[in-house]
């Protein structure tokens, strides 16, 4: 109940904080409401006991980008540019862009069948988790040893923990080497082995050097090659 | 509601949870809600109860370098109460929003630095599972949360819509976007040591002596621990990196427009970072809750497990004994690097904020990736360290080597990957 408090608390403050970003017309005030959007994104996915992911959010989107998005706008706004004035056509054409993008969305996520797709989602895998709970209180409650009851306790405890652990941090780190524990361990012969992420991984780095070095020359400091005269002067 | 009813109700109510307090589940639910709350207390006085410590000893080693003697008369002989008095003249000031601020943003700003400080103390291990969030990339997370405190300055000396705040606060932004880089590398460091994000798993790591500890592991680690402390000082902006508030130059920089409680608030943030960015120096580096002497860890290494087992973790009465002395080890190891970050701020004349550029960029930046770099190719050179094992050492020897005696090291140099 606690984490459904919690849940639509975070999901207000995510939606109330993007559509503030929308219709405030102060470019600062938009980067703080953006600050509360992403910010209770990040606590959603702490929510999901998906920790990895909820602090690259907060490193990423809102340590980041937010941070260069004020700095850029404190070298370059001033006067009319700090504010935002839209002409009602733009108003009109930015809502159906925002509305098309949203049907892509929702109707991109309906088609999928996510019970079938991934296990341990869905009504039926909730279903399970709750026989189970029941099973595992009754369990404690039904054992008449205090050894039997601790170690009744223990497997309610193992039961929580295992479905509630984000612990996916090693998984995902041996996925960004190639390798894949989680899916090509104790799998039958001949079957492919599920490829990890190493590809991708090295040509995202390569493409942050080639960002780098770009960046490096852009802001090098720009001095012509001098003849003797502009020397002297 | 009436006094006679009132008190009636209230018996009735009083009367009810003792009944229900028979069954022994509902005393454990309250129990555990009682323990959560009251410790969830205790971490919220920690982050108010030592920054108020921290700026007396400011106070009092400042004089004293100055060959003054600091805060003499509130509370006694040496002045501990001062800090308290600070406080209540500070809530008194008046609440001033300048008329060219954006006042949304400005109120607001104090708050977000705060926060973001207060988010950092949650996911630090105090003791042996004694974490308000135990989260299994911690290091990864306390990183990420110390890194947001900068947008609340950012946004503060932007919003005051003076010239000397948005100097400060651009400073500010160019030295901690550029320090944060050599910050997380340094961190990796021990990290990479321990191979766990999990900040527990490397304080445990860090058990029994101090050679243990993993500043001693190898001359990298050890040279990281000072690069790591240099870029901790200035990421918290602290002398001699405080260009964002320097007042010979900009007045106060970005808190120049703020006043009473809010600028106080920007002051809780500063220390309580300093007490946080010290917490992980020490968790990386300095053993976080062990003495690093043998003798008072067997001793209260003797007292866990022992006493009725609960459902919680580190939650037994004897574990609970020795990790109570183990979270005041960890305050008090913090507290001596937070000292030392005083006395450098006042024994060290500020850098030009080109100077403080300068030195991350050209300085730090490639000496932490130096570093960095022999950190991951000590374990090659060495097959093992401090009897601990590494991951490329028994594959490397059974390469070198080379007999029939290098199948089951490499498995077991595979088993270490895999887990």
């Amino acid at each position: 109940m606690t984490e459904q408090l919690l849940f639509w608390v975070f999901a207000i403050l995510s939606c109330g904080g993007a559509l503030a970003v929308v219709v405030t017309q102060n470019v600062v005030r938009m980067a703080f409401w953006l600050v509360v959007s992403l910010g209770a994104v990040a606590a959603l996915f702490f929510l999901l006991h998906a920790d990895f992911l909820g602090a690259a959010q907060l490193l990423i989107y809102v340590g980041g980008t937010v941070v260069l998005l004020v700095f850029g706008v404190m070298l370059t706004a001033s006067g009319h540019t700090i504010k935002v004035q839209t002409t009602p056509a733009e108003t009109l054409l930015g809502c159906g862009v925002g509305l098309l993008l949203l049907c892509v969305l929702v109707f991109g996520i309906k088609s999928v069948e996510w019970a079938k797709e991934i296990p341990g989602v869905g009504d039926s895998a909730a279903a399970a988790d709750q026989a189970e709970d029941a099973k595992l209180a009754s369990d404690v409650a039904s054992a008449k040893t205090d050894e039997s009851r601790q170690a009744a306790i223990n497997a309610r405890d193992a039961a929580v923990a295992r479905r509630q652990s984000g612990r996916t941090l090693r998984q995902l780190g041996l996925s960004f080497f190639g390798l894949r524990p989680d899916r090509n361990l104790n799998q039958e012969q001949g079957k492919p082995l599920a490829p990890g992420y190493l590809l991708p991984f090295e040509i995202i780095s390569i493409h942050l050097l080639v960002v780098l070095v770009g960046a490096a020359y852009l802001a090098r400091a720009k001095c012509r090659a001098t003849s003797g005269l502009e020397a002297d002067l | 509601m009436s006094g006679p009813l009132a008190v009636l109700t209230l018996e009735n109510y009083i009367a009810s949870v003792l009944k229900s307090c028979a069954d022994s589940e509902t005393v454990a639910t309250v129990a555990f809600v009682l323990a959560a709350l009251t410790h969830a207390a205790l971490l919220l006085g920690l982050f108010g109860g030592l920054p108020v410590f921290y700026i007396w000893l400011e106070r009092k080693v400042a004089g004293r370098i100055q060959d003054r003697l600091g805060p003499t008369r509130v509370g006694g002989k040496f002045g501990w109460l001062q800090t308290i008095a600070d406080g209540i003249k500070l809530i008194q000031k008046e609440d001033l929003v300048p008329k060219d601020a954006d006042s949304v943003v400005f109120r607001m700003s104090p708050y977000l630095a705060g926060v973001a400080s207060f988010a950092a103390f949650m996911v630090l291990p105090v003791a042996d599972s004694w974490v308000g969030v135990a989260a299994e990339c911690g290091a990864f997370l306390i990183l990420a949360l110390m890194s947001l405190e900068v947008l609340g300055i950012i946004l503060a000396g932007y919003s005051s819509g003076s010239k000397w705040a948005l100097f400060g606060a651009m400073r500010e932004a160019a030295q901690m976007v550029s320090y944060e880089i050599p910050m997380a590398i340094c961190a990796l460091i021990p990290l990479l040591i321990a191979g766990s994000l999990n900040l527990q798993v490397v304080g445990r790591m860090q058990a029994g002596g101090f050679w243990n500890w993993f500043i001693f592991h190898d001359p990298f680690s050890f040279l990281a621990f000072f690069c790591y402390f240099t870029v901790a000082t200035a990421s918290v902006k602290r002398a001699p990196f405080d260009l964002a508030e320097a007042e010979s130059e900009l007045v106060a920089g970005f808190h120049t427009e703020y006043s009473g409680f809010r600028w106080s608030i920007f002051f809780l943030a500063e220390y309580a970072s300093m007490f946080a960015v010290s917490g992980i120096a020490v968790l990386l580096f300095l053993g976080g809750w062990e003495t690093g002497a043998v003798v008072p860890e067997s001793i209260f290494g003797a007292f866990r497990g022992w006493g009725a087992n609960v459902p919680v973790p580190g939650f037994e009465i004897g574990t609970y004994i020795a990790n109570v002395f183990a979270a005041h080890v960890f305050v008090v190891k913090a507290s001596l690097l937070v000292t030392l970050q005083i006395w450098v701020r006042w024994t060290l004349p500020r850098l030009r904020i080109d100077q403080v550029m300068t030195t991350c960029l050209k300085y730090l930046v490639p000496i932490s990736c130096f570093l960095f770099l022999g950190a991951v190719l000590w374990p090659l050179i060495l097959a093992s360290t401090n009897s601990r094992p590494v991951v490329f050492g028994p594959a490397l020897k059974s390469v070198v080597s080379s007999g029939s005696s290098s199948a089951p090291s490499v498995a077991r140099a595979d088993s270490e990957v895999a887990r």
